[in-house]
């Protein structure tokens, strides 16, 4: 039962008041896209044994959407930020590089 | 090989067992292998034993970076069916219980695979169709399947409650050849056949780089040394990620918890295997006697084999709801296991970016009933670069669109 | 034999006797007994017979560990198998009785496959009944079935009350000896919210048996003062009887407290299951003595020498007038005192050290007492009880060196820390080479969500086994005499022949024996896990807190490793087995998925409606009548909406309001066909597709002002496809200015349907609802019958149709209202077979029947709806892929069959010949199958290859019994194809 610090109403969030929403920041892609863009942004994924951006909805607390780190061996969750963004933040890389230094970044 | 049977028991016991070799070598790699196989579970056992068997490849290695048999095959509730709705799926699975069906004599090991009827509960309208569906479906693949009455259900499974407030049961899809079979002995019944055949199974070695040369495989770096291949299959279920990242390809896969738990031991109550699909359980006895049950897989990625506690409990409370007795029964043991789940959830036997490799992998939660189908495709493939039963199967599915969605006969892909 | 001392028993209250029964027999114990230790005191040490050879087995332990007697506790409806008997407190009336035998406990039939045991060795059912090939299922199945399993299983539903309850805290401690209550003291002293958890139902574990000084004090008092304070804080709960079962991720912890085991039928709740958040588990979950492994070392009478001494101090059971004690180490002599001092002889003490000078040794010979050097037990005499035990070097192979008479046997290997919930969620462990244990590593411990760490092992279960040890840890003063170290012992003796080896008993519940594990490691088995599963070691109900330090030693020894490179197999919870019932809790019956309810269910029900799920809802399917069947009560409903006028019950279907500058552009991307431009109050059928291009919800979306719409969705899809809102407006198009909300619930709706539903609204009044006012496919807002509703003009039957909405908590006043002014129009309300059917006569598609997740909506010739004037909408360039676009995919058709008759549910058209799989080739099926009453002939819808540009061709479709159903392809629209009756 993970627990995510929900970045919008600030609850410690359950993971059973929450629903995941797989990898965060991928691209995505509409009509004029080649056939391997649009097969990587619907299927392909990274699915890291470490490090993992992805999303999670608040689903039954504020209904908001957010994007967390997690390392999927250890469970432990770096940080946890707004899905209006594009990339992590600066400081939540910063951290993860610090716990983690041979980590190859979010890429 | 030496042949296993009551006499050969009869004769060892005579001087305490002593006498018994090693079910398998435990050899050190050699250079060279015609083929490689990464991945000592089930499925890459079984392929390499094909490759043997029905192929005349023997010269072959099956590398295991733990203990063989080691991953979902020794973690799974070891359901066994065939009754899937779609073509591809449908051949597939039922090749798998065909060569179930002979297994044990096949392999001379004793998978104790026990044909004991395999019950998918209707608990509303759009299942009860889903399953006739299924039924007229099967009867067109060459695949035995019934819908039975809720009163048959009764027969076969005493100890349901059909009337339950929520979702009373309608009928059920039966197939009478389903069943279960010993997880771990299908492991080590295909090891000792490979073994026996020459092959080397070599445990305790990670693949740690995989060697191309102008787009063709040429061998892999382990940490037991290098090795030449002429062709690499891997069957690693949630590490293929890995592995194709080292042979630069990706894949569409997602790896999440599955958990499985049992009972104590108790004396037979329930003889059959019943899923219910709506409320998310599933049910067996095993020989000896604990009551394996099962649910639905967590949901977000995971390599920790360890599940979280409310998808058991949410579990736990359908399995209770269906069957009454089970309150006053007690939880032995709980374990979780990583499935490897592809955007359809259907598996992928492939030929992948790379030539000369081979993928296997995407069985999600239905990996232990389709090992033996699966060895036998992907053994083709390898062998002969295509295998009907492989053909649904492969990777460009999922750039053209074509699917094979179990899901859409309100049925789970178990 | 063993009996009920005269005196002492630090538990029991011998002013309150308790009868109870074993297999019938009324036997008496008294107040705090357990099962286990009452039977023992009634003469009673054969309580069972093991898995698989059926041998006599009696008691091993006192707690937890014990692996042997296992009974089935109470009859009938609150039958409990496996129950132990050293964790079940005794209590007034107790029934129990042995299992796993036939005939009788005494006289086992079973027993023959000890006789023969060596045909009978680790996986020889590997290796057997493979052939006749038919034999397993038939025959050798069966049989093992039968004869495997433990306790029987109730019959009947579970009677008893369980529940659930959270609990936050910083400092949950698990166990309550006086490592978990000294680190209780320290932690709550400090200001932190303290949970403590006691799986028994006394504080004090095992320092108050085994005796020292803490802190000036005797170790009962020690604790009692310890309690005291701690029942005086406030932010402090103490719990007995309540055990950790298991750690779950980030801190998740599972607590099991058996409330009412012990007074059966009080009324309260028999278990609750606590689920806790906590900072911090604090393990001090003590150590577990390990047995050592010699022939006949399961004899009845052959016990733990710590659980001799509990029988012997905490409820004056003495387990055997002659005890011999066997050891490792020190701490078993505390057991020969403890004899010594209940009156009974101590005629041995076999200690397999070489030299033995400890203090404790020293005491017991100063008593008189024999201690033998580098000894050890050849081999155990008797079966049903122990006679005697032959002794031998450890050194040697077994040889005879003297026999010694008695009635018990202490044995101790040492201890090893449990170190379960340690571990249960990713903490490490390290070998102990001067203890030969496993201890946690608290440099790498189980860790929460920010890293830090969820556990810390306390006292014997961090390895500080000794008073002193455990008592420096938590910064506490003890005296207890020292105690020199313990030698590891795996086997006795260490060159035991194969003879010995072949009774010499790790696993006592599966009967797993030296022999065993060690031909597994000959066999290949090397792994642990190999070796486990292949042996069934601790696979056992006591999951090896017995067996496995010793079954892991000796498979070392076989592959001549060290210990801790064979490592251990994996701690899973429950540390102990807990009850499903709890697990499952209140969640059962009516609220084991509660339901959700329109505003008009009960009426639904008193009229009574057969009900059909519908995702958590529940929809009537048709109102059948007296003496009506459910076809007939369906053909009268849609019979008369078509005559007449029915009434829907329309509430569950999904109603979610988009509103916003950006709603418009929204809505474009939403739905395949352009929303923006549809002018406000008009309505429009719109489809949505998931981004692979496959059909996944329909409806009609409503304008209701030039910035909000109102989209309606399938009853089962509006959870869904609120959250699939969502998601894209908050993750992709976060900039555009959109709101939505979920009205499903806010508002009752009613579809009144037919040609005489306008007379129906106009007896109601309020509003015009004429076709100039109100025209096909528009909205009007008004007051009908008083009630503020919003009317669509929308039909799903191809009847004159007004769907209306009211406020949800006017929905049944509503409902009643139409019926009541429907009355003289024939108005009958219907259910969802009859609108299925409705809609299949007039070839309108259904989510979930023509859809499964595979159709594009250009299968379903819904081009129409798609609009081509849309650069991007979802789905719509993954309908651009090979796949989607190839000329031969299954498209939408009616069906007809030539006789007329209903074709089934789920049939397939067959095509020519079979594919590179040996499978019959098809070509299409059908999706939707009804008997029309309008019609008076079976009409279907189906995906068929090509199927538009084959109308009127004869298909075959197998159906049962070797029937092959001949089918038209047909248009789909059977019913008032022109539109006519709905644009009146």
């Amino acid at each position: 039962m993970l627990t995510f610090t929900c970045p919008y109403c600030g609850v410690v969030a359950e993971e059973s008041e929450l629903t995941g929403g797989g990898e965060a920041h991928l691209k995505r892609f509409g009509p004029g896209s080649s056939d391997a863009e649009f097969e990587a942004y619907l299927f392909t994924r990274k699915n890291p044994k470490g490090v993992h951006f992805e999303r999670w909805r608040h689903a039954y607390g504020c209904g908001k959407w957010f994007l967390a780190a997690r390392d999927t061996n250890t469970l432990e969750v770096f940080g946890t930020y707004p899905a209006q963004t594009t990339e992590p933040p600066a400081d939540l890389i910063a951290a993860i590089k610090n716990k983690r230094p041979g980590w190859e970044g979010w890429k | 090989m030496r042949r296993y049977s009551m006499f050969a028991v009869a004769r060892e016991a005579l001087r305490y067992h002593a006498g018994w070799e090693r079910a398998w070598r435990s050899p050190e790699p050699k250079k060279r292998y015609d083929v490689v196989v990464v991945g000592a579970g089930g499925h890459g056992l079984a392929t390499a034993y094909y490759l043997g068997k029905v192929h005349g490849i023997t010269n072959v290695a099956v590398i295991e970076k733990g203990w063989l048999g080691g991953g979902n095959t020794g973690r799974n509730t070891t359901i066994i069916r065939s009754n899937y709705l779609q073509d591809a799926s449908a051949a597939i699975f039922e090749k798998a219980l065909q060569l179930y069906e002979g297994l044990s004599q096949d392999l001379n090991y004793n998978v104790m695979f026990s044909p004991r009827g395999l019950l998918m509960l209707a608990q509303s309208e759009h299942e009860m169709r889903g399953y006739k569906r299924t039924v007229y479906a099967n009867a067109l693949q060459g695949v035995q399947t019934e819908w039975i009455s809720r009163e048959r259900v009764k027969e076969l499974v005493p100890i349901i409650n059909l009337d339950g407030p929520r979702y009373p049961v309608l009928g059920a899809l039966y197939q009478e050849r389903g069943g279960t079979a010993r997880h771990d002995a299908v492991a080590w019944g295909y090891a000792r056949g490979c073994s026996a055949m020459g092959m080397d199974i070599i445990q305790q070695c990670e693949v740690t780089g995989i060697r191309t040369v102008n787009g063709k495989v040429q061998g892999i770096d382990t940490t037991k040394g290098a090795i030449d291949c002429g062709k690499l299959a891997m069957v690693v279920a949630g590490h293929s990620g890995v592995l194709a990242e080292m042979a630069g390809f990706r894949l569409p896969l997602e790896s999440v918890a599955l958990q499985a738990w049992v009972s104590e031991p108790i004396k037979p109550v329930i003889d059959v295997v019943v899923m219910a699909n709506l409320v998310h359980c599933y049910i067996s006895q095993s020989d000896k006697g604990e009551l394996v049950l099962g649910g639905g897989i967590d949901h977000c990625n995971n390599f920790t084999q360890r599940g979280s506690w409310y998808t058991l409990e949410e579990t736990t409370r359908a399995l209770v709801e269906t069957y009454p007795v089970v309150s006053r029964l007690k939880m032995l043991r709980q374990w979780g296991g990583i499935v490897d789940i592809t955007g359809d959830h259907s598996p992928i036997i492939s030929k992948a970016p790379v030539e000369g490799i081979f993928v296997d992998c995407g069985w999600g939660t239905g990996g232990f009933k389709a090992i033996p189908g699966s060895g036998w495709a992907m053994a083709e493939l390898v062998a002969k670069g295509h295998s009907p039963l492989a053909e649904g199967f492969g990777l460009n599915r999922f750039r053209e669109g074509r699917f094979i969605d179990e899901s859409v006969a309100a049925g789970v892909a178990h | 034999m063993s009996t009920r001392l005269a005196k002492g028993g630090r538990l029991l209250d011998r002013s309150k006797p308790l009868n109870f029964t074993f297999n019938g027999t009324p036997l008496r114990g008294f107040q705090g007994d357990t099962l286990a230790s009452a039977l023992l005191g009634s003469g009673r040490t054969l309580l069972g017979r093991s898995f698989k050879y059926h041998r006599p087995r009696g008691l091993v332990a006192s707690g937890v560990e014990e692996p042997n007697v296992l009974v089935n506790l109470g009859r009938n409806a609150r039958l409990e198998p496996d129950q132990r008997a050293t964790t079940t407190e005794l209590f007034e009336g107790a029934e129990a009785s042995s299992q796993n035998h036939w005939p009788s406990l005494d006289f086992d039939i079973g027993e023959i496959n000890d006789k023969i045991g060596k045909l009978f060795p680790a996986g020889f059912y590997y290796k057997t009944f493979m052939a006749p090939k038919w034999a397993w299922k038939h025959l050798f199945e069966p049989v093992i079935r039968q004869a495997a399993g433990l306790g029987a299983a109730p019959k009947e539903a579970d009677p008893d009350r369980y529940e659930q309850t959270y609990a936050f805290c910083d400092v949950l401690v698990a166990g309550g000896g006086v490592a978990g209550l000294a680190a209780a003291l320290a932690e709550a002293k400090a200001g932190k919210r303290v949970m403590v958890m006691e799986q028994t139902a006394f504080w004090g574990g095992r320092a108050p048996v085994d005796g020292g000084i803490i802190d000036g004090l005797a170790p009962d008092e020690w604790v009692r003062n310890a309690i005291e304070t701690l029942e005086k804080m406030e932010n402090v709960q103490l719990f007995t009887r309540t055990m950790v079962s298991g750690l779950y991720n980030h801190g998740y912890v599972i607590g099991y407290q058996r409330v009412a085991d012990h007074t059966p039928g009080d009324g309260r709740p028999r278990h609750r299951l606590w689920r806790i958040r906590a900072g911090l588990v604090i393990t001090a979950t003590g150590a577990l003595e390990r047995p050592l492994a010699f022939a006949g070392n399961d004899v009845p009478g052959v016990m733990l020498a710590s659980a001799v001494r509990d029988y012997v101090v905490n409820w004056a059971v003495s387990p055997g007038d002659r005890v011999v004690i066997v050891t490792n180490n020190d701490d078993a002599y505390r057991t020969a005192l403890a004899v010594l001092d209940a009156g009974l002889s101590v005629p041995v003490v076999i200690d397999a050290r070489d030299s033995v000078t400890g203090a404790l040794p020293m005491a017991v010979k100063a008593r008189g007492v024999r201690v033998l050097e580098g000894r050890g037990i050849a081999k155990v005499l008797g079966r049903k009880a122990v006679t005697g035990v032959e002794i031998c070097a450890q050194a040697g192979e077994g040889g005879v060196i003297e026999t010694v008479a008695c009635d018990c046997v202490a044995m101790s290997g040492g201890w090893s820390p449990v170190v379960h919930l340690f571990s249960h969620v990713g903490g490490k462990l390290i070998w102990d080479e001067a203890g030969a244990m496993f201890r946690p590593d608290a440099t790498r411990p189980p860790i929460k969500a920010d890293g830090t760490a969820l556990a810390r092992a306390v006292g014997a279960a961090n390895g500080a086994l000794t008073l002193d040890a455990l008592c420096a840890e938590a910064g506490l003063a003890a005296q207890v005499e020292p105690e020199a170290p313990l030698a590891p012992v795996w086997v006795m003796p260490a060159g035991a022949k194969e003879a010995l080896k072949f009774k010499a008993f790790l696993d006592y519940q599966n009967d797993v024996k030296v022999s065993d594990v060690q031909l597994a490691a000959r066999e290949g088995y090397t792994s642990v896990e190999h070796t486990k599963r292949y042996t069934t070691l601790g696979m056992a109900s006591d999951q090896g807190k017995l067996s496995n330090i010793n079954g892991l030693a000796i498979l070392s020894d076989a592959l001549g490793q060290a210990i801790p490179q064979t490592g251990t197999t994996t701690f899973r919870p429950p540390y102990t087995p807990i009850s499903f019932g709890a697990v499952a809790a209140e969640a059962k019956g009516e609220i084991f998925q509660p339901l959700r309810r329109t505003p008009m269910h009960g009426w639904h029900e008193a009229k009574g409606a057969h009900w059909e799920p519908v995702g958590l809802w529940r929809r009537p399917y048709c109102y059948p009548r007296a003496g009506e069947s459910h076809r007939d009560a369906v053909n009268r409903e849609i019979t008369n909406t078509r005559t007449n006028v029915g009434l829907l019950d329309a509430s569950t279907l999904g109603k979610i309001v988009v509103k916003g500058p950006d709603a418009g552009r929204f809505l474009d991307m939403l739905y395949t066909g352009m929303m923006s431009t549809l002018p406000v109050g008009k309505c429009r059928y719109g489809i949505m597709c998931n981004e692979n291009g496959f059909l996944m919800d329909d409806g009609v979306v409503v304008r209701l002002s030039e910035d909000s719409w109102l989209c309606h969705t399938t009853s089962g899809g509006a959870e869904h496809i609120h959250a699939w809102m969502e998601d894209w407006l908050q993750c992709e198009w976060w900039d555009w200015k959109v709101y939505t909300a979920n009205l499903t619930e806010q508002y009752a709706q009613v579809a009144v349907v037919g040609p005489k539903a306008r007379m129906v609204l106009e007896k109601l009044g309020g509003m015009d609802v004429s076709k100039e006012a109100l025209p096909f496919m528009s909205l009007a807002e008004g007051t009908l019958g008083g009630f503020p509703a919003r009317v669509f003009r929308i039909s799903f039957s191809g009847e004159l149709s007004y769907e209306i909405a009211v406020p949800a908590n006017m929905g049944l006043a509503f409902w009643e209202a139409l019926n009541a002014a429907g009355a003289e129009f024939g108005a009958m309300p219907y259910g969802t077979e009859a609108l299925h059917v409705m809609r299949a006569e007039k070839g309108f598609i259904m989510i979930g029947d023509e859809t499964d997740g595979t159709v594009i909506p250009q299968d379903l010739n819904l081009g129409w709806a798609i609009s081509k004037k849309k650069d991007d909408y979802l789905g719509k360039r993954a309908q651009a892929r090979v796949e989607m676009a190839r000329p031969d995919r299954w498209r939408l058709v009616g069906l007809e069959t030539i006789d007329g008759t209903v074709l089934p549910d789920g049939v397939y058209a067959v095509a020519e010949g079979h594919n590179a799989n040996g499978q019959r080739n098809t070509q299409g099926r059908v999706t939707s199958t009804y008997w029309s009453p309008t019609l008076k002939k079976g009409i279907a819808m189906g995906l068929v290859v090509n199927g538009p540009e084959r109308m009127g061709e004869v298909l075959d479709f197998p159906g049962d019994g070797g029937v092959v159903h001949k089918v038209k392809i047909v248009d789909p629209c059977f019913y008032d194809k022109e539109g006519e009756k709905a644009n009146v």
